[in-house]
């Protein structure tokens, strides 16, 4: 039997794990090996799928996170038993929090040796539980070919997310008939709602009398990719669109109609637009408190018609006027098909000239940090130098917010970050993933030095790999966001937050055999960006700023959007 | 069970049908956990279809909290099927084990009586303490353990609340 054929027969479980992942399109790996991974390893060599090494687990998962939010196929990543498994648990709950498809698998101890606390044991099912959609442990080496099939349809489809894997280590090595099924069934399971054609038509009743509507996109547009349906409605309705961070991008920011996030850290015309609509179409949002500040204000006086493919995040969050169960692109199709059938609203009236003018003034008015390497200045210079397909990750930190602020997303869905659990040390390794999965396109990192710090050993990966990134990063030589929330709300007691000029990230990128520029003016960074988009290697800009920048506009933790700090 | 336990609040009896399978209790519970609900009671047993359990779990929570957790266990893929019992529909049956103390013959005879009036069965009468075995809706139950407090509730042991909706409801 060739390697090639899926088809049945006699092997070992490492074999068909092999055969099983080529069965569902995988062909590459990002991971690290082990002790008990190892008969993974040893099927790995014979086989075609591609191995990418990385320098730390966490970084294996957020590469195979990165590549899944892009491609939006399951992304791979193996690590082995014990520490090697826990180390992936932080990529693991970092997808579950944006709902990104993944399967992790790890080797485990022997099922002989399993609960007698063995050297590199973990009960890594029993941690990962409440992080993952689902998780398995085969027994018995038959179970495995099933087990991956399962867990790709659960990691990929109705609300995606990571799936986990948990292979003893005789279960790789012991040989059994194996049989690759198609079908399944799974009870439980029901990912897939069709739109309710009533809903949709209450919905646009709504939307239709009321006099301040407005669009709030979330994720689930860019999972979906909803982004066609999402620009008709818009256009039909004339409906102005925010969107939460995580959905930024869904709707192509320099469109007449787009206000760009709203939240924490939001546009200020979109914070100030939100306050006054009376009526929302929430579409793929779970209404997280850094996007809505605090629930009641944001509920108070709104009519809120909620689109989400997850039953269980109507209502969680925000009271709703009517929800759309179902993948929120057939729902919106269902409203577009519609909408064609009717007369379209106009010009959007008074409101939309209301909605122009608050934009316009805000463009005009929103004052700026001073100097020429202020966070707004270097990042619209870095957009202005990408093409519009260019697919940029975030870290996490004040840098990520400046992106939110100041990078305009034209392109829908080439914007990524971790927004649910704010993972710093995210960006880098998923802009590899990312690049993995889209190699005819730049990809970006915008980077802060706190976060690049936790996973920058990746460098390697992208060298030895040929993985070509560019990591644009803003350096305030200071765990950024910290230092600007002690010097909001703690009085300037500074403590923790100076990294210190260290390391000099030039020499560092250049020890991995990366490339390393330094920019310290705008034409610099001008350069740099174009030398780095040319480069057949990564590329790490460092760019120096003013530590004392803060993240402007900011509506403070537990405040509603009404009441954001400005820029003074 | 209709009985408010604070403001806002309803006790609510939850019908869970899981797969049998190791590790879906954990699942279960570590869900009420993580959603900051309580689990009051719960019983667990295999069904008559050997792959399939049914857990009966009474929280307590407004009727917003209640819809959430119903959807957050609709939602696990271990869940075959979740339900919000409604009260007037049910039979609700708990089985608990009180040992109580006696101080003379005649608490004996009063223990008795009010356990012939509850339908309850009598176990390892002695001298100075009786246990008592009450199978009963959880209101009954409440009723007798009220009137038994007098005497001294010395030990309890219950099984949780198992229920079923009437066919056709």
């Amino acid at each position: 039997m060739s390697r090639l054929d899926d088809g049945a027969g006699k092997m070992i479980g490492a074999e068909a794990l092999m055969r099983a992942l080529r069965k569902e399109g995988t062909r590459q790996v990002f991971g690290l090996p082990g002790g008990a991974n190892l008969p993974m390893y040893d099927e790995l060599y014979k086989s075609d799928i591609r191995h990418i090494l990385v320098r730390h687990e966490q970084s294996a998962a957020h590469m195979a996170d990165g590549f899944g939010r892009v491609s939006r196929k399951p992304g791979v990543c193996f690590a082995t038993s014990g520490p090697g498994a826990t180390n992936v648990l932080t990529g693991i709950a970092t997808a579950q929090a944006d709902s990104a498809p993944m399967v992790a698998v790890t080797g485990q101890v022997p099922v002989s040796m399993i609960g007698r606390d063995a050297f590199q044991e973990s009960d890594i099912i029993g941690m990962a539980n409440p992080v993952v959609k689902y998780a398995f442990q085969p027994r018995s080496a038959a179970e495995i070919p099933g087990a991956v099939r399962k867990g790709f349809y659960i990691a990929e489809t109705g609300r995606p997310g990571p799936v986990l894997l948990d292979i003893p280590k005789d279960v790789q090595q012991n040989e059994a008939e194996m049989e690759f099924p198609d079908e399944f069934k799974i009870r439980g399971y029901h990912p897939w709602t069709d739109p309710d054609i009533a809903s949709v038509e209450k919905a646009l009743g709504m939307i239709l009398s009321s006099q301040r509507p407005i669009i709030l996109a979330g994720g689930g547009t860019i999972i979906s990719m909803a982004f066609s349906e999402l620009q008709a409605v818009a256009e039909a309705l004339m409906m102005p669109v925010v969107t939460t961070f995580k959905g930024k991008g869904s709707f192509p920011e320099n469109h007449p109609l787009s206000l760009g996030p709203i939240g924490m850290h939001g546009h200020a015309e979109a914070n100030r637009l939100m306050t006054e609509a009376d009526c929302v179409l929430a579409v793929g949002t779970r209404f997280s408190d850094r996007s809505v500040g605090t629930f009641e204000e944001f509920e108070k006086r709104l009519k809120i018609i909620h689109m989400d493919v997850d039953p269980a995040e109507i209502g969680k969050n925000q009271r709703t006027s009517v929800a759309v169960v179902g993948d929120v692109r057939a729902s919106l199709r269902v409203m577009v098909k519609m909408l064609a059938s009717r007369a379209a609203r106009g010009d959007g009236g008074e409101w939309l000239g209301h909605v122009r003018e608050v934009k316009r003034y805000w463009k005009e008015n929103l004052k700026i940090h001073p100097g020429e390497m202020s966070a707004a200045r270097i990042l619209r210079k870095l957009r202005s130098a990408l093409p519009p397909e260019a697919v940029v990750t975030t870290e996490v930190g004040q840098h990520q917010m400046w992106a939110s602020l100041f990078y305009d997303v034209i392109q829908p869905g080439t914007f990524f970050s971790s927004t649910g659990l704010g993972t710093m040390g995210w960006g880098f390794p998923a802009a590899i993933g990312a690049k993995v999965a889209r190699p005819g396109v730049p990809v970006v990192d915008i980077a802060g030095d706190g976060s690049f710090n936790m996973t920058e050993n990746s460098l390697a990966t992208s060298v030895l790999e040929d993985i070509p990134v560019i990591v644009f990063l803003v350096n305030n030589f200071t765990l950024g966001m910290v230092a600007q929330w002690q010097r909001t709300f703690y009085d300037r007691r500074m403590i923790g937050v100076d990294q210190k000029h260290c390391p000099d990230y030039v020499k560092l990128a250049r020890s991995y055999g990366a490339q390393g520029l330094r920019a310290q003016s705008l034409d610099e960074l001008g350069a740099a960006v174009k030398e780095a988009l040319s480069s057949e290697v990564a590329t790490v800009i460092d760019i120096p700023i003013d530590p004392e920048e803060d993240v402007l506009p900011f509506v403070a933790p537990g405040t509603p959007l009404k009441d954001m700090i400005l820029p003074s | 069970m209709a009985e408010s336990g604070g403001s806002g609040g309803q006790w609510a009896i939850l019908s869970i049908l899981v797969e049998n399978r190791p590790g879906i209790l954990f699942k279960v519970t570590h869900l009420f956990r993580s959603r900051n609900f309580n689990i009051d009671s719960i019983s667990v047993g295999v069904t008559e279809d050997p792959d399939v359990s049914r857990m009966t779990i009474t929280t307590y929570g407004d009727e917003r909290q209640v819809a959430q957790v119903v959807k957050q266990l609709d939602k696990m893929i271990d869940t075959i099927e979740v339900r919000h019992l409604d009260e007037h529909k049910t039979v609700y049956r708990e089985l608990v084990l009180f040992k109580i103390r006696l101080g003379s013959a005649k608490d004996s005879m009063e223990i008795n009586k009010l356990a012939g009036a509850y339908g309850a069965k009598v176990h390892d009468a002695r001298k100075d303490s009786i246990m008592v075995e009450l199978a009963a809706a959880p209101d009954q139950v409440r009723a007798f353990e009220e009137l038994a407090a007098p005497f001294g509730i010395t030990e309890t042991a219950r099984t949780g609340i198992a229920a079923l909706q009437r066919s056709g409801s």
